[in-house]
């Protein structure tokens, strides 16, 4: 069909599309810099518990990531998301310590477990208008927590459980920096994933719902599929980073990682970076993982600093650091242009 | 005439004991410009929402194609080929001129979250066709200048466009336009008047509610009235200028009737 | 299971969801006069319990005037939380808002931590321990404390809502803000008048469950978590809904750890609000379709 509205009118449109194109462009050639910059630190930082802290980063990062989808794309919120980053880990654990699974197979099997839980709370909530996802996610969220303290017989309880490795076609990935290099390689995959799942058909109709429901529905959106769909990869990523940390160096999870301050600390990071961008959960996940190793050391001062510092970033910058350094950066550029403007003036003079 | 493409009998629904539309009927005959006119309050709005699922209906039917629309989602509706155009004009305010009239493009893709993250199966090959068909269209609109700007910072005028641009673009049979000439100023309504004619030229069959009656006899083959609910008169302009009680339904409202 | 146990069960229950019930009237009323959730209104709990037991262990305070203190300290403490960090932070998204009050949850259990040490502090039970048989089943005198705090304070709640000034003012803010403001209400009044007013009952409900459970820095996390399933089943921003919410809880918590698992006595409260959410989302008493 061609419906010709006004061809009176006939602009230059290859200047936008060129534009456009080269937008896309520069945005893979930001990721390629970052992940050529993350395969070289190595070189750089050789102590090891760097290294676990980067590893750690990059395990927030698909988190945050996940997340990002969900709240950034879809607008909606999980308050228990690090349940399912719980899920992951220790299906993943169970599956290989207890059963001798294959540690691929077992992490295959953990990414369909999440996705169905995640599909299971999804599907009905997500049909009605609200936070309703909100407050299933937070149930969720310390029900998995509980079940992880209180199936002593299969999680080990409290104490936690040794986990063992995993390794590619018989080569071991049994050294920090080997493990180091498999999680960032990952980081890498899923980033590229989620860069090309926005850009595209659905990653439109996602933000397109987050803008108006009614309008993505007029056009033939099924708004409500959509947001589980969103929900259950934003649950698969959390149960990757889940099956990663299980088989990470330490060979060791316990409860405490998949809380509901976790779920909050992954909310801060997506949050904090600037929702619905690509290099928002880069900016959050460094900056949180930063400020949470920064603080352990403070015995029992942490907490208090930690609290504080969520609740002054949020109040400060509720948009996010990078809409507040972008903002930043338009009154200082703004000043300098004023200044510029009556340095002319006078000039003129 | 050609054949009813749009059917609808005892339409009827009431608002907390309100009859906001009560046991209206009326058809669409395909490839026509009908419009739905009538005073503040006479329904027209909720007319349209009823079409589309958006609010639903007490009572009635609407065939659309052998299809009943009411009680079916409105994603469906969408699906069986009519687009909608709202009064205030609903963009995608966060995303570029562009990427809206790609979404209106929803229906003609197949890709899933899969496939467009893994950028398999035609997926790239979809997304590239997609991006020429969107840039075209604004090209035809005379948008395309305007591709790369958000949403959000368009005039009134330009919403419009973009707007009517978009739902052209999920290649609707039946399109719905909400006073499309509201906000416009008199060299735009013309412009919107061109654009809808041209659209029906195109094989779309329109379906408009508009205040600016001048608009609304120039463009229309048939004309229903509303008053209060209810249908008050149908039938060409001609017949409805004339029709002693529209001109009462309008006294003192619209004198230039 | 003998009916006297099921019965021994529901009167336990009946006392936590006393607790839960006063939690949740908290949530309904910040969330009423702001639309904000305060995940900080379990802490409000936490410090009712914990400055009357160091009150009467530091200062030799009777309890009386120690519980006295604990419930002005912990006023305070609401106020400055809206003035310090919901007031500059009002027109943010609700996920900013849940952060910021999860932060000030943090920060405040980490305050008490410093300030009162890790370790459980003992409250004694307000009236001995000798406990009375009702129909087969015991039930400390304590108990009854925590409920009739809850009976009494429903009770005043109501009746400032219903016969006062402010309570008039605060339920025409919560029906329609804008139109309350042109009859003359200053909103943030209403909001400070809130946050104090969940403080308040919130430190009472940690004063009488104190010597139930013990003051402790950490107990307010869970408890504020149960109050909020509490308040959501009773329909988020109804008074009546939330005392009804929390005693159902309560019982059903109770029944649910002594017939089933008493492992899992914390999920209960939680599969409790899910199952709510796919049945019934808008709570007992909330109406249909005005929940979002």
């Amino acid at each position: 069909m061609s419906v010709e509205l006004a061809p009176q009118s006939q602009p230059n449109m290859s200047d936008e599309a060129a534009l456009l194109a080269r937008r896309r462009y520069m945005q893979k050639l930001q990721i390629l810099a970052l992940f050529s910059f993350m395969a070289l630190l190595p070189l750089v930082v050789r102590n090891t518990y760097y290294i676990h802290v980067i590893i750690f980063i990059g395990l927030n990062l698909i988190l945050a990531t996940g997340l990002n989808l969900l709240m950034g794309y879809a607008g909606q919120v999980s308050l228990g998301h690090a349940a399912f980053f719980g899920i992951g880990a220790y299906t993943s654990g169970i599956l290989t310590a207890t059963y001798d699974w294959n540690a691929w197979l077992a992490l295959l099997a953990a990414l369909a477990l999440t996705s169905f839980v995640a599909w299971l709370v999804g599907r009905p909530t997500l049909r009605l208008k609200g936070h309703h996802l909100s407050m299933a996610t937070l149930g969720v969220g310390i029900i998995v927590a509980v079940v992880l303290r209180q199936w002593e017989g299969m999680t080990g309880g409290p104490a936690g459980m040794k986990t063992p490795g995993i390794s590619i076609l018989g080569f071991d990935l049994n050294t920090d920096l080997r493990y180091y290099y498999f999680v960032w390689a990952w980081v890498c995959l899923l980033t590229v994933l989620f860069a090309n799942l926005v850009e595209s058909r659905p990653g439109r109709a996602l933000r397109a719902l987050h803008d108006s429901e009614l309008a993505a529905q007029i056009l033939g959106i099924d708004t409500a599929s959509f947001k589980v769909r969103a929900f259950v990869i934003s649950a698969a990523y959390a149960s990757i980073a889940g099956s990663l940390y299980a088989h990470s160096s330490m060979r060791f999870i316990s409860p405490t990682p998949f809380a509901f301050e976790t779920s909050v600390a992954l909310l801060v990071m997506v949050v904090l970076g600037g929702q619905g961008t690509l290099w928002g959960p880069v900016v959050g996940a460094v900056s949180i993982t930063f400020i949470q190793e920064f603080l352990r050391p403070w015995a029992q001062y942490d907490i208090v600093v930690y609290g504080l510092i969520l609740m002054v970033l949020m109040i400060v910058m509720p948009g996010g650091l990078s809409r507040a350094l972008g903002r930043l950066w338009e009154i200082v550029s703004g000043r300098v242009r004023a200044r510029r403007a009556r340095g002319r003036g006078g000039a003129e003079r | 005439m050609s054949r009813p493409l749009l059917q609808v009998s005892g339409l009827t629904k009431t608002f907390g004991g309100l009859e906001a539309v009560s046991d209206v009927a009326f058809d669409v005959a395909e490839g026509s410009i009908k419009a739905l006119i009538g005073p503040n309050g006479a329904g027209k709005t909720t007319i349209f929402n009823l079409l589309t699922s958006v609010i639903p209906a007490d009572s009635g039917s609407a065939r659309f194609n052998g299809h009943e629309l009411l009680r079916m989602p409105t994603h469906r509706i969408a699906a069986l080929g009519i687009g909608r155009t709202f009064q205030t004009s609903l963009l995608f305010d966060q995303m570029t001129v562009l990427e809206n009239v790609m979404v209106g493009h929803h229906l003609g893709g197949r890709s899933s979250m899969l496939t467009a993250a893994l950028g398999i199966l035609g997926a790239r090959a979809e997304e590239r066709e997609c991006r020429a068909l969107a840039m075209r269209a604004l090209e035809q609109a005379g948008l395309a200048d305007l591709a790369g700007r958000p949403a959000s910072e368009l005039p009134i005028g330009q919403r419009r466009l973009v707007e009517v641009a978009r739902a052209l673009a999920s290649e609707p049979k039946l399109l719905l336009m909400d006073e499309p000439a509201a906000g416009l100023n008199m060299r735009e309504t013309d412009r919107m008047g061109e654009i809808i004619q041209r659209t029906r030229d195109g094989g779309v069959t329109v379906l408009l509610v508009e205040h600016d009656m001048s608009l609304v006899m120039s463009i229309s083959e048939e004309i229903l009235v509303l008053d209060g609910g209810r249908r008050l008169a149908e039938g060409p302009p001609e017949q409805i200028r004339h029709d002693e009680r529209v001109l009462a339904a309008y006294l003192g409202e619209e004198a230039e009737l | 299971m003998t009916a006297v146990q099921v019965w021994q069960f529901f009167l336990s229950g009946l006392t936590t969801g006393g607790t839960y019930a006063l939690i949740a009237l908290g949530f309904s009323l910040v969330y009423n006069a702001t639309g904000v959730i305060n995940f900080a209104q379990g802490e409000f709990v936490m410090l009712g319990g914990m400055i009357t037991a160091a009150a009467m262990a530091a200062w030799g305070l009777p309890l009386w005037l120690a519980a006295l203190v604990a419930v002005a300290i912990t006023t305070i403490v609401g106020l400055v939380l809206d003035r310090a960090a919901i007031r500059p932070a009002r027109h943010s998204s609700p996920v900013v808002l849940v952060i910021i009050t999860v932060g000030a949850s943090i920060f405040i259990r980490g305050l008490a931590s410093i300030i009162w040490g890790p370790d459980e502090r003992p409250l004694p039970a307000f009236s001995g321990d000798t406990p009375i048989v009702i129909l087969g089943a015991t039930i400390t005198p304590q108990s009854l404390w925590v409920l009739g705090a809850t009976l009494v304070t429903a009770l005043i709640m109501w009746a400032v809502f219903e016969y006062t000034i402010v309570g008039k003012a605060m339920r025409a803010c919560a029906i329609n803000p804008p139109a309350a403001q042109l009859c003359g209400i200053e909103l943030s009044r209403m909001v400070s008048w809130s946050f104090a007013l969940a403080a308040a009952i919130g430190a009472i409900a940690g004063i009488v469950l104190a010597p139930v459970t013990m003051a402790q820095y950490n107990v307010g996390a869970m408890l504020g978590l149960k109050g909020f399933c509490a308040a959501i089943l009773g329909g988020l921003g109804n008074g009546l809904g939330s005392i009804l919410g929390g005693l159902v809880l309560g019982v059903l918590e109770a029944l649910g750890a002594g017939l089933i698992s008493s492992q899992y006595k914390d999920a209960i409260a939680f599969i409790v609000l899910i199952a709510m959410l796919l049945i019934r989302p808008s709570g007992i008493l909330g109406r249909e379709g005005s929940d979002d």
